[in-house]
């Protein structure tokens, strides 16, 4: 143990104070502990009871999955728990999940009549949880696969889209060979999702449980374009799935952003889902976050949970504009997180190679609704830069597409309705697809979409 | 604050709400502690007779929880008092002593003999206590024994009885009512003839209110088996405004006192018993819930109540709704209702939509429009039946409004569709 986290002589913490340990053991226990603990029968039923079982509910349709959510609810009023969670994986087998990271506030909450009546919504994630976290605890495997059609299809990207499509494709009857360029399935679930909302090696058993159904031959460390090519796939298999995820991140393009202290918001948050032991994390004292979309809130609270004394993000617009939700503005609000609007970085001024230093400049918008410099700014100590400006999808892997182009469209792969690609054979879903909402849930969605629609094509062409 | 005193086949109370003869009357301890939180009277535990007492099981209650609200209906298969005659009547004794001014009622059952009766009578009669009710109503267990409702069911012993105990006392006696029979006016016409002071109704309805599906018992159960019971609490309420309405409107048992029995919870119910007849209540149910407390909200409730309505004592409320108790005969089949959505007050559930579409008149249209949900009422298709307001979570959100048909008065006794019609006069 070093001496006590930010007690340290002034000379010392003036500049780069970035340290791993400082909090105990109990902190970081408590910190990265289940933010929203799971109810219990009493509270579910409790809850349950709230739900007025709606006609065609909005909720359901307030659902990128369309889950039946009364009909949910109402099980579990019964205690027919399995049934209940039958009713939700049958829509989306990510529910546990989805139950956890879902922006419910935005979704089949804010749908809910109660929050009409009441203001105060039914807190439908937190059944969900209920009922599918009863299901996955007794190990139970509601879905059966149809007879065996012969037919063998390629999901690239074993995240919710990836491994959603594999397991309706399966359910279907398909064989499913999925390729994973990391060393974990899972995607974001396992690497980006914020620890505390996806805790006890959640996303490992809930992989564990959708790949449970069998027929799916899972490979990780096979990366598109350097372990296996579409073409390759295309040729191999009568059917491709491509959830690839995002690769890339934006650069805030300023001079220094190579400096020491300034990081990549989502590779530090994949450090810190892998590391087993928090408080061998290092973390700024002082901690800056670019942003305004919930990998920025993600990065900050994470900071202070790690024992950050300082941690602020600035958004070049207001609140409003912000990608992450006002649920989770509060959440960072109360998290002990300041958020300043209006403001955006002009420049990293460090030390000896270290960041001591991010200036900002306010911004406004002009008549014409464009985002400009309003005049004036301020300057903030720093430890730590966190960008969070947003992920983009990377093309490359695709391969030159010289001979039959797969179109892009917003810089993301074009997908219609049904989620295939403008190249036959091929489908994708999840965020590498354009006009996606960057959601689990709708990820998916877009993996159950592309399998429903790949089951049509193959039967069609058998 | 309106005169709340009660005055009840000459027993007297400062208030109608009396505790029934239940657990909650079968000690002095529980009788001063609901005297102390302001009951106006109580009828204690039945009696049985001198000798050794009769012997309880466990478990005793069995209940039914409805979206979350505990002990909707409550049944119990506890017998009379468990406790020795002269214990009972010396407590009684010097209960009336130390609270002269509250209604301290004594039910009895003891067996089908005028000796017994005569008996229990002289000893019960010494206590000073206001009256005797005669348990003519416990539909399990005793009922095997000849008592309680076996004698309820007959109106030719509840006649019998009712005399000797009328010949064999100078208190006031009140006969308490089983809802089992197919028609309470037998039993309350019985009891009036055999010279009754009043009745007091209902007591429990026969039931079983659960089956244990690991054990497939009954509940409550009892080391594996279980046994029908007596059934209360909330949900009986209807069945005994009923029953209670049914005697208050017979020309035959006018003027006989009505104490009202059933569901009652608060001072509203109590008030809906008054309005058809009763002239006092008794609540257990919703005293083993939350405790004696709740007789505050329903002496201040019906205070509050009968000052707003200008009701300045209970004479002016019991019996009030009685003449508005006819038969489905003489209903006014001109009178027209349409349901009516305020739409500032909908929150979009479709309930209203899917109960009439699914099971009703499909009256109720489901729009939408821009991306909302709306409900409107078709006024053609709609019968005026009530069920979408009944269903419908926001309170005063549907309305059921009248349509001015501009038709006079017609019941069925004079409708053409009637082959049995009166002739027009």
């Amino acid at each position: 143990m070093g001496p006590p986290p930010n007690e340290r002589g002034p000379g010392m913490s003036e500049t780069g104070d970035v340290a791993a340990a400082r909090l105990s053991a109990a902190d970081y226990g408590k910190n990265f502990g289940d933010v929203k603990p799971p109810l219990d029968r009493a509270r579910a039923l409790v809850e349950a009871s709230r739900c007025h079982f709606c006609y065609d509910a909005p909720c359901i349709a307030a659902c990128p999955t369309g889950i039946d959510i009364p009909g949910f609810i109402r099980k579990i009023g019964t205690d027919n728990v399995k049934g209940a969670a039958v009713t939700i994986l049958e829509q989306n087998i990510f529910g546990g999940s989805c139950a956890r990271v879902c922006p419910t506030e935005i979704l089949c909450e804010r749908a809910c009549v109660r929050s009409a009546q009441e203001g105060k919504p039914v807190k439908i994630g937190a059944l969900q949880r209920y009922a599918t976290d009863d299901l996955l605890a007794r190990g139970i495997q509601p879905f059966r696969r149809a007879a065996a059609t012969g037919r063998r299809v390629a999901v690239v990207g074993a995240g919710p889209a990836g491994l959603a499509c594999a397991h309706r494709l399966s359910m279907l009857g398909h064989d499913v060979a999925v390729f994973e360029a990391k060393t974990k399935p899972g995607g974001l679930n396992e690497y980006g999702i914020a620890a505390y909302k996806l805790t006890d090696d959640f996303a490992q058993r809930e992989v564990a449980y959708v790949l449970s159904l069998g027929g799916i031959a899972l490979s990780c460390g096979k990366a598109l374009g350097r372990d296996i090519e579409l073409a390759g796939l295309r040729r191999d298999y009568d059917a491709v799935f491509l959830g690839l995820g995002l690769g890339g991140v934006n650069a805030l393009g300023l001079d220094g952003e190579a400096m020491k202290g300034v990081e990549d918001a989502v590779a530090y948050i994949e450090r810190l889902r892998q590391a087993p032991d928090k408080a061998k994390l290092p973390v700024g004292r002082r901690v800056v976050v670019i942003g305004g979309g919930n990998t920025a809130i993600d990065a900050a609270v994470q900071s202070k949970r790690l024992g950050a004394e300082d941690v602020t993000i600035v958004y070049r617009r207001g609140p409003e504009q912000m990608s992450a939700t006002a649920h989770e503005q509060e959440f960072a609000q109360t998290s002990g997180v300041g958020i300043k609007h209006w403001a955006r970085p002009v420049a990293i001024v460090g030390r000896d190679g270290m960041l001591t230093e991010v200036r900002f400049e306010y911004t406004k918008l002009d008549p014409a609704g464009r985002l400009v410099g309003a005049g004036g700014g301020f300057a903030l100590r720093a430890d730590m830069l966190f960008k969070a400006i947003g992920q983009v999808f990377v093309p490359a892997p695709l391969g030159d597409g010289t001979a039959e182009p797969l179109r892009l469209s917003q810089g993301k792969i074009g997908v219609d309705a049904e989620r295939r690609t403008s190249l036959s054979k091929v489908w994708a879903g999840g965020d590498c697809v354009a006009g996606g909402q960057d959601l689990t849930v709708s990820a998916v969605e877009d993996g159950k979409r592309a399998a429903l629609s790949i089951d049509r094509a193959l039967r069609k062409g058998a | 604050m309106a005169d709340l005193r009660c005055s009840f086949a000459g027993i007297k109370s400062p208030n109608p709400f009396w505790l029934a003869s239940a657990p909650p009357t079968d000690k002095e301890y529980n009788v001063v502690r609901a005297f102390k939180a302001g009951w106006g009277g109580a009828v204690w535990k039945t009696l049985g007779e001198a000798g050794p007492p009769v012997v309880n099981v466990t478990s005793r209650y069995g209940a039914i929880e409805v979206g979350g609200q505990r002990m909707v209906g409550f049944n119990n298969i506890e017998l009379i008092t468990d406790r020795p005659l002269e214990v009972n009547l010396r407590e009684i004794k010097q209960v009336k002593r130390d609270w002269p001014d509250r209604a301290l009622v004594v039910s009895l059952m003891v067996p089908c003999a005028e000796d017994a009766w005569k008996t229990i009578l002289a000893v019960v009669e010494d206590t000073g206590c206001d009256g005797v009710e005669l348990n003519f109503g416990c539909p399990h267990g005793m009922s095997e024994r000849g008592m309680g409702s076996a004698v309820g069911q007959v109106p030719e012993y509840i006649e019998m009885v009712t005399r000797w105990c009328k010949q064999h006392t100078r208190m006031p006696v009140l006969v308490k009512l089983t809802p089992n029979v197919t028609n309470i006016l037998g039993p309350a016409r019985a009891a009036r003839r055999g010279g009754a002071d009043a009745v007091s109704l209902i007591n429990t309805v026969n039931s079983i209110t659960n089956v244990d599906l690991d054990r497939m018992a009954p509940m409550p159960t009892v080391d594996g088996k279980g046994t029908h019971g007596g059934y209360c609490g909330p949900a009986v309420k209807p069945i005994a405004l009923f029953m209670v309405a049914e005697i208050a409107r017979d020309p035959e048992c006018a003027g006989m006192p009505i104490s009202g029995i059933g569901g009652i919870a608060t001072w509203r119910d109590a008030a809906e018993y008054l309005a058809l007849g009763a002239g006092s209540v008794q609540v257990c149910t919703a005293a083993m819930h939350y405790g004696f407390k709740i007789v505050d909200d329903m002496i201040d409730g019906l205070g509050n109540w009968m000052d707003e309505k200008g009701h300045g004592d209970l004479s002016a409320i019991v019996g009030r709704a009685v003449p508005n108790l006819t038969d489905w005969q003489h209903l006014n089949l001109n009178y027209q209702l349409v349901a009516r959505i305020d739409q500032a007050k909908c929150i979009k559930c479709g309930l209203c939509h899917i109960a009439c579409e699914d099971t009703s008149h499909q009256a109720i249209r489901d729009i939408r429009a821009d991306g909302q949900r709306r409900f409107e009422v078709i006024d053609a298709e709609c019968v005026g039946c009530n069920l979408c307001m009944h269903a419908c979570p926001v309170p005063g959100c549907i309305d059921m409004v009248e349509v001015k048909t501009g038709k006079p008065h017609l019941d069925w006794t004079r409708h053409p569709n009637n082959l049995l019609r009166k002739a027009a006069e």
